[in-house]
């Protein structure tokens, strides 16, 4: 296959995830915006205004970078999650599997897809943002590559899941279990200062809490890694890291057949 | 005309797969069809033919052996191995949910043709199936024979050099199953390869030049599809007779079976004729109102080869398809 037919066949694939998750709009794009809208009413604006400061900053303010991020991964996870093992439980993804498109090429084509999604909802949301507070942004470029990078890493998250799963189980386990904990405790909500020094520690495990902080700190100009002794190039370097990691390991299944080929 | 130095449409050799569970579908099997056939895999379910195209088309591993599809080996050169498959698998594997144009085109995408050119081949071969009235439908709303045609167009449209339909016109009714054996036949003509698995065997006698029967993983014959029948020692024809018969009656020379009053099943050899059956009946005054084959001819060769022939259960006989096609 030359390069311009990879190029065509890549697009394809882009093409074909976008139009999935914009045909089904009411499901993919719309729920997450009410949701987050939720969160901003009732933690930013009812008991926000009771909470006063956190961090350093007005209630609504710390939060809002934090309910983004949460958006983002979501559905840059769920996007890729729930397409790839649609396909796999349709065996539609056999269409796929026979032609000569290189593996690479199939995982960057559905990571693209989920970003798409993750960085369209992310923006939903934060246009839903402008309505509780004045949204300024300190470091422009930083917050673009966190969010980005983020979405990246989350979506590949996705795939792995969809390509291990083998029922609609196997889906909502990590989601629910995993995800939606570290989510909750990375720092979306609070101030992990606020936390005794051994739950501070143990909370220092979890990525998530590096990526919201990173996020955070490109929007208001200060984070909980700062005062607890990490730099937010840090954080740069382990989301890379991670990108790197769930690549090799994606690839390496993809190669070996693992989840697709019996 | 295709030179003899050009290479096999698929060469399988020694050909060995294992499943994690440790049942052995395929026991190193050998294969080769050369290019322009239309070829025939038989075999009763579970005996290997679904494995056998899973592993040509990458959807299966392989344990051992090697394939290669017009001299591209599917391990080393498998992006070109690829490039030349098309594949109508047997159960519905598209998108239900998609229009049936964007699911012709989207393939045709995966196989890098720019999305004009794939429209264009899309509406030729949609058309040729009758599906161009459809292209707008979801895909889910389409009928049985409407989405195996469908998955035909899409296995056509970057025209493969080779196409693998397995069992492609299971639950199709005969009228439709029969306009499609033509537009397979005009595609054979046209110089694609065709390698079919069916349950039909009259289809497979039909359409198919040659032909190998697989069975518990081992292919058990393979040859030109007339070398084949050739071989068919003995041939049982149902009579239907205008005069009344006794239940003993007996006919010289022939081995007899009285079926009812006006019916009766003869045995023929090989060595024996059809003129001498006649001659046989014309001697005791009988007419003949008609004359049939009380089994197809590939059927009876087919439960002859069999390990266990039990499994011809799993066949559907052409008479199966008479009572289908008259509930």
């Amino acid at each position: 296959m030359n390069l311009v037919s990879q190029w065509v066949a890549f697009k394809t694939i882009v093409y074909r995830e976008i139009h999935r998750f914009m045909r089904i709009w009411v499901q993919t794009l719309v729920p997450p915006a009410i949701t987050i809208a939720l969160y901003f009413l009732i933690f930013g604006q009812l008991i926000g205004s009771r909470i006063g400061e956190m961090g350093g900053f007005d209630y609504m303010q710390f939060v809002a970078p934090g309910l983004i991020m949460m958006a983002v991964i979501q559905n840059s996870y769920a996007n890729v999650v729930s397409s790839f093992f649609g396909q796999k439980f349709a065996r539609s993804i056999e269409e796929l599997l026979i032609t000569p498109l290189p593996h690479y090429l199939i995982l960057l084509g559905w990571v693209l897809g989920g970003d798409a999604r993750g960085l369209l909802v992310g923006a939903i949301v934060t246009f839903v943002s402008l309505w509780f507070y004045d949204l300024s942004v300190v470091n422009w470029t930083l917050s673009i590559f966190v969010v980005i990078s983020t979405s990246v890493l989350f979506s590949l998250g996705g795939f792995l899941n969809a390509l291990f799963a083998e029922s609609f189980d196997d889906i909502s386990i990590v989601p629910t279990f995993i995800m939606q904990p570290l989510i909750y405790l990375g720092g979306v909500f609070y101030s992990i200062q606020l936390l005794p020094t051994f739950w501070q520690t143990v909370s220092l495990a979890n990525p998530i809490l590096y990526m919201i902080n990173a996020f955070r700190y490109s929007i208001l100009g200060s984070s909980d890694l700062e005062s607890l002794g990490f730099s937010i190039n840090s954080a740069l370097f382990m989301i890379v890291g991670f990108i790197i990691l769930l690549t090799t390991i994606c690839l390496w299944s993809l190669n070996k057949g693992r989840g697709i080929r019996s | 005309m295709l030179s003899s130095q050009s290479p096999s449409a698929l060469a399988i050799s020694g050909l060995k797969k294992t499943y994690r569970e440790g049942f052995i579908a395929l026991k190193g099997i050998d294969l080769n069809v050369e290019a322009g056939d239309f070829f025939a895999l038989l075999g009763p379910n579970g005996a290997g033919k679904s494995t056998t195209i899973g592993v040509i088309c990458s959807l299966v591993a392989k344990t051992a052996g090697s394939v290669s599809v017009f001299g591209h080996d599917i391990d080393h050169d498998f992006a070109a191995a690829k490039r030349c498959i098309g594949v109508v698998p047997q159960e519905f594997n598209f998108n239900q949910f998609e229009k049936v144009l964007n699911i012709v085109v989207t393939q045709g995408g995966y196989y890098g043709l720019p999305r004009k050119e794939a429209l264009v081949r899309a509406e030729k071969y949609l058309r040729l199936l009758d599906l161009w009235d459809k292209r707008n439908v979801v895909s889910r709303t389409l009928s049985g024979g409407m989405k195996r045609r469908l998955m035909i167009a899409r296995a056509l449209v970057h025209e493969p050099k080779l196409l693998i339909l397995d069992e492609p016109t299971a639950g199709v009714d005969i009228e439709l199953r029969r306009s499609m054996w033509d537009f397979l036949q005009q595609v054979n003509a046209s110089g694609t390869t065709i390698i079919l698995t069916t349950h039909y065997l009259e289809e497979a006698e039909s359409l198919c030049r040659n032909i190998a029967i697989i069975d518990e993983g081992d292919i058990i014959a393979n040859s030109s599809m007339k070398d084949l029948l050739g071989k068919l020692s003995q041939e049982v024809l149902v009579l239907d007779i205008v005069e009344s018969l006794p239940p003993d009656f007996t006919l010289k020379g022939f081995d007899c079976n009285w079926v009812d009053a006006h019916c009766i099943e003869v045995s023929i050899d090989r060595e024996q004729h059809v003129n001498s059956l006649f001659a046989a009946l014309e001697a005791q005054q009988l007419q003949v109102k008609s004359l049939r084959n009380k089994a197809n001819r590939l059927e009876e060769m087919f439960v002859s080869l069999l390990k266990n022939p039990s499994k011809q259960s799993d066949i559907d006989y052409p008479h199966h398809e008479s009572a289908e096609a008259s509930a």
